[in-house]
């Protein structure tokens, strides 16, 4: 037998086969059903990890969730997840787990000195010693802090796994599978209510899988467990989720829980997400989160070795592991005296019951009697020794006089503790419950419901099996009840045995040695001890909010589960106040450690945002095209040729606009139809210019502001009708327009008999631009008059495009004769591939965004986010053409009229001209009036665009510029590392200013 | 509730092969489809209705359907109408004739969206990897329409069938939508 403290039988696991894992290397063996801690533990291994601040040797100290010493690191697939709690850790065949937070061996770590220089480092350490001198802290203070804080390493390559989501509905959620939440969601289900049950466990049951002194039924707990479960397995309206934390209470019963898919398997299928998060809005819930054991605070409580009570009972009955040979029990209360009988019935030595108490109950101590276990009322302990593992244990008399007398030493190699038990209130506290103090049991539990929830059994504060199963069964019929207004009748299990316990303990306890120099610890995986409380205390801290970040206590995982309420009552004491006037801190989600990929889930790669693509990008990958993101589109950025760089391409794609032709996919730009009676009254009401006048067939430049007066968007509207207009928009500004105009059309003109509809994906848009853009079209295009005279410049016209009806704009953003044709978006690509065969015959090209920028800076058009940035009024830009002058109203005309918007030395949009005419300016760099300010001065405005202009042959820039407007001709100068450069402010139109270009 | 198909307008695109074709969920593209966006004022819906060939639903979230036409609700004013492919210019027209005079608009969106069937005993259960609306019978029975997103894309979803869905999203965004569609649904071909 190679697990020398596996019993002979019993326990859940499956002892018909072993399973191999490794621990730091060394290869062990287990059984299915083992967790890595009860495969540990049945190879005798305690020292599991090592503690954070002081490095102590530490061990598991618990069987479930709230573990906060035997934090593991499991290797898969080349990288290792870290802080794993190994009691959750299920083991499968060739699991390697590493312990953390130790150098270089577990057995043997540096860190450990900590321990020793401990009256170094009080609680806050941190805050008292790294204050001065001020300018250490960035380079010597927080780097030796970085180094030295955290657990475990982090993986280092990029997550292997998948996640996967899922959203759910139901009208009962119960999360708990221990007595009491069995019991709910039978209830529940019985009545057809939709029921999900869900347990962070492996598998349902909960304490009841550890139960074997009760029945029933008259039957072993765990069959009644897995008659329930089946039943509940077998109903259509109740879905089980083992495995499955509800990790987060948030706002209208919203749940969310998380599903270790594949983490227990030992060579899961790659289709299945490792785990799933479950968004789930539940009708009612029920949280049956039961209650976990209270750790006993007496000096040298950490050692490896000393467990909860419940723990060790779990780890014997059902995992069939013996926590040692020879066990002393600690306690305060009734419940751990059974974890004491179950051991001795398995053959393990307990060398004695040490019960706080004075006259524990007579039952359990002539149980003990009869098991010849010896039984010291009226005693505390008051150390342990031991390095590794604890081996022996100093025993004190209480005294009446409070005062604890020596009471000899006592070899153990395990130590079962219990101070009571604590109520899982964490979901309870989630949903935004305020918990009450219950002083008969000497616990917080649930309060007044804020949310539809009710808590059952020991969650609720109740103990005992008999009570569990009532209080789950009531709450589960209830939360049915409420959800759907259906109740059902079902025969209510009765149980034997399994009683409520009495008694137990909060805060430190006694002890007769020097208190400056022993420690009892509060909270294991923050190493914060109860003298730190105290000293929080001295030190001014009054409230528990308070002494938790001063000392970090209740600031590890188990969010102070298993440390709060001794905490309290140390702070209780010290302060001389009640417990309750302390306070108590908040539970937040998550309930237990939560990894980062469940949040991220689908959201990465490919998928982490929508990647919008127009008709042509098939086309512009075939003819190696980059692209450039555009919001969530994919434009084509320029088209290198023959090995051509951006700067050759983008000059080579300009020039051929200007000289012959270029086809350029518009599709991306946001397209609005606005269609009513009306349709003229809201675009005079949205945009600055005037519409009514607009004919059909006629298009016009819209500039749209925000009620401030700022530019918000641009783009040319087209009058189809008298009844509908064809609104165009930036790429980016689509959805934020469109929000807009339907925000005022619903909130302050519902009188309007207009309506928008989105067209944007509707239309593939083909922009040809350049001298022979008319040829380039025309052999395509039936049923108009393309000449100058009968489609001018700014105007639109429905024809067809080689059979299919298309909407012509003659428009242009570069200054050259243009068109753009619309399509429905499925001929686009057929269109696209006319055209550009077309523009070859005419030695065109196509070109991207790229050469669009530059084309449109030479002729002055601003783009909307580049050349403004939200604080640029028309006036600014040089664009007070495009405000009707007699308009009753638009959206930002009050804003216009602030003081401050008609105020001087408004920075205003300009031109620039370097001095030196092969000096292109960085875009974003900073313009002054002097040629070297003085360091602090500040700038008189910035560069907003900066190209090469292949049609002028030197650089252009355009800028905003403090009193620009006034500034033409005068010289300013960029300073930049290299020295100042002198431009000089022109006009923001650099070609063809009179706009020849535009009208042929 | 029907167990009844809502309506046979959508078919799968006889050109296009399946996109996803597993035992439990399977996904196909639609054909093309003429589709409208109706907007109008109450007063004018019955009118709207004869002239399209079925009456405007206006119970939030439903449709009324024929062989040959389905009316979605969309909005208290906004209806999305379907048609044969071929049936664009008909319906157009019918409608612009029969409304004349009276405020409305309707635009042709045919080609705005694309559309996919997810069909099967997972079907809801896919959609549900991506969309927060509870897919229950009791609450979304055959017939009814909503807009809503899956994952960061807006879509709308018909159920058509008690195991059948139309999804759809503009066309822009169906690379996306259909993508992780194939991507949630991996996990059904494990063993």
């Amino acid at each position: 037998m190679s697990q020398p403290f596996r019993t002979e039988k019993g326990g859940r696991i499956d002892r018909t086969g072993e399973l191999t894992f490794t621990f730091d290397g060394e290869e062990m063996h287990g059984h299915a059903g083992d967790t890595l801690a009860s495969a540990l533990l049945a190879n005798g291994v305690h020292l599991v990890g090592r503690s954070f601040k002081y490095h102590r040797p530490r061990g598991i100290l618990s069987a479930g969730s709230e573990e906060p010493n035997a934090l593991v690191g499991v290797y898969r697939k080349g990288d290792q997840t870290p802080n794993l709690r190994a009691t959750q850790v299920e083991l499968y065949h060739g699991l390697q787990a590493v312990s953390q937070n130790r150098f270089p061996s577990l057995g043997f770590d540096v860190g450990a000195v900590n321990d020793l220089l401990s009256p170094l480092f009080p609680a806050g350490f941190y805050y008292k010693t790294f204050m001065w001198p001020k300018s250490f802290w960035d380079r010597v203070y927080e780097p030796i802090i970085r180094a030295a804080a955290g657990l475990g390493k982090p993986p280092k390559n990029p997550d292997h796994d998948t996640y996967g989501n899922l959203y759910a509905h139901c009208d009962v959620l119960v999360a708990g599978s221990g007595p009491s939440g069995l019991a709910a969601a039978l209830a529940a289900a019985e009545t057809g209510a939709r029921v999900i049950l869900c347990d962070e466990q492996a598998e349902f049951g909960g304490s009841l899988l550890s139960e074997n002194s009760a029945t029933i039924d008259g039957k072993d707990p765990a069959i009644w467990v897995a008659e329930i479960v089946a039943r509940l397995a077998a109903m259509d309206n109740v879905t089980l989720l083992p495995r499955t934390t509800a990790f987060g209470y948030f706002a209208h019963n919203f749940i969310a829980l998380a599903e270790r898919v594949t983490e227990h398997l030992s060579d899961p299928d790659p289709r299945l997400p490792r785990e799933r998060l479950w968004q789930v809005r539940a009708k009612e819930v029920v949280i049956a989160a039961g209650a976990i054991e209270r750790p006993m605070v007496f000096p040298e409580n950490d050692r490896p070795g000393i467990l909860l009570a419940d723990a060790g009972r779990t780890y014997l009955n059902r995992y069939g592991v013996k926590v040692g040979h020879k066990v002393l029990v600690a306690t305060a209360c009734d419940t751990a005296w059974q974890a004491a009988f179950d051991l001795a019935d398995h053959g393990v030595e307990v060398v004695a019951i040490a019960d706080l108490r004075e006259s524990p109950p007579e039952s359990l101590v002539s149980i003990a009697a009869a098991r010849g276990i010896r039984v010291e009322a009226g005693c505390v302990v008051t150390g342990t020794l031991g390095r590794k593992r604890v081996r022996a244990a100093l025993l004190g008399r209480m005294m009446t006089s409070g005062q604890v007398a020596a009471g000899g030493q006592i070899e153990c190699d395990a130590l079962l503790m219990s101070g009571g038990w604590t109520p899982t209130v964490s979901l309870f506290s989630q949903s935004r419950g305020k918990v009450v103090w219950e002083a008969e049991t000497g616990a917080f539990v649930p309060g007044k419901s804020v949310q539809k929830e009710r808590s059952a059994g020991a969650a609720n504060g109740l103990y005992g099996l008999q009570a569990s199963l009532t209080d789950g069964y009531a709450a589960g019929e209830g939360a049915a009840r409420a959800a759907t207004g259906k109740s059902a009748t079902i025969n209510h299990s009765r149980t034997s045995g399994g009683e409520a316990g009495t008694g137990g303990t909060l805060g430190a306890l006694p002890h007769d040695r020097n208190a400056s120099r022993v420690k009892a610890f509060v909270d294991y995986q923050n190493d914060v001890t109860a003298k730190d409380v105290k000293l929080a205390v001295r030190e001014g801290m009054q409230s528990i909010e308070h002494i938790k970040r001063y000392t970090t206590t209740g600031m590890a995982t188990d969010q102070g589960r298993l440390s709060n309420m001794n905490a309290l009552q140390i702070a209780s004491g010290a302060l001389e106040k009640p417990l309750t006037d302390v306070g108590l801190t908040t539970f937040r989600q998550p309930f237990t450690p939560t990894t980062f990929g469940l949040f991220a889930g689908v959201s990465r790669g490919d998928f982490f945002d929508p990647v919008r693509k127009t008709p042509s990008h098939d086309w512009v990958v075939e003819k190696g095209g980059l692209f450039e993101d555009v919001g969530q589109w994919k434009r084509a950025w320029y088209f290198p040729k023959n090995g051509e760089d951006m700067h050759a391409a983008v000059e080579r794609e300009c020039r051929t606009v200007r000289e012959s032709v270029g086809l350029f996919d518009a599709s991306t730009l946001g397209k609005i139809e606005v269609a009513g009676p009306d349709a003229a009254e809201f675009l005079e009401r949205m945009y600055t210019n005037p519409w009514k006048k607009l004919a059909p067939g006629r298009c016009r430049y819209g500039l749209l502001l925000n009620d401030a007066g700022f530019i918000t968007d641009d783009g040319v509207i087209g009058r189809l009708a008298d009844d509908r207009f064809h609104v165009t928009t930036t790429t980016g500004g689509a959805p934020s327009v469109f929000a807009t105009m339907e925000d005022y059309l619903q909130t302050e003109w519902p009188e309007l008999d207009v309506w928008i509809t989105s067209t944007t994906d509707q239309y593939a848009v083909a922009a040809i631009q350049g001298p022979k853009a008319r040829e380039v079209i025309a052999p395509f295009i039936e049923g108009i008059d393309l000449s100058a005279e009968a489609l001018p410049h700014m105007s639109v016209k429905e024809a067809m495009f080689r059979g299919i009806p298309c909407r012509l704009f003659r428009i242009s953003f570069t200054g050259e004769l243009g068109f753009e044709i619309n399509v429905p978006r499925r001929h686009g690509k057929m269109m696209w591939e006319t055209l550009a065969g077309e523009i070859e015959k005419h030695g065109g090209t196509a070109y991207g965004t790229e050469a669009m920028h530059v084309l449109r800076a030479e002729k002055g058009y601003i783009i909307i986010g580049q050349d403004t940035d939200g604080t640029v009024t028309p006036q600014d830009a040089g664009m007070s053409w495009a405000i009707g002058k007699n308009k009753f109203d638009f959206v930002g005309k009050r804003g216009l009229e602030r003081p401050d918007l008609k105020a001087e030395n408004r920075k205003q949009l300009v031109g620039l001209l370097t001095k030196d005419p092969k000096i292109k300016l960085e875009e974003g760099a900073q313009v002054t009036t002097l040629e070297n300010p003085a360091t602090g001065t500040p700038a008189d405005g910035h560069v907003t665009s900066s190209y090469y202009s292949p049609a002028l042959g030197r650089t252009i820039a355009l800028a905003i510029v403090r009193n620009g407007h006034a500034l033409e001709g005068k010289t300013l100068y960029v300073p930049m590392p290299e020295g100042s450069i002198p431009v000089e402010v022109t006009g923001t139109v650099f070609y063809d200013k009179e706009g020849a270009r535009l009208n042929v | 509730m029907s167990d009844l198909p809502a309506s046979d307008l959508i078919t799968p695109d006889a050109g296009e092969a399946a996109i996803l074709g597993l035992a439990s969920v399977s996904i196909l593209k639609a054909a093309p489809l003429t589709r409208l966006s109706f907007r109008a004022r109450e007063a004018s819906l019955k009118k709207a209705g004869t002239a399209f060939g079925v009456a405007l639903p206006v119970k939030p979230l439903t449709s009324t359907t024929t062989a040959k036409r389905a009316a979605l609700w969309m909005g208290p004013d906004e209806w999305t109408l379907l048609a044969p492919e071929e049936d664009l210019q008909a319906v157009a027209v019918g409608i612009e004739g029969k409304l004349d005079g009276e405020p409305h608009a309707l635009v042709d969106v045919s080609d705005r969206s694309d559309a996919v069937i997810v069909t099967g005993e997972r079907a809801a259960w896919l959609l549900n990897t991506g969309i927060f609306v509870d897919f229950s019978l009791e609450s979304f029975p055959v017939g009814t329409v909503t807009r809503t997103l899956f994952h960061k894309s807006p879509v709308m979803i018909w159920r058509i069938g008690p195991e059948a869905f139309v999804v759809e999203a503009w066309g822009s965004f169906m690379d996306y939508v259909a993508g992780l569609l194939v991507q949630c649904a991996q996990e059904l071909e494990a063993v």
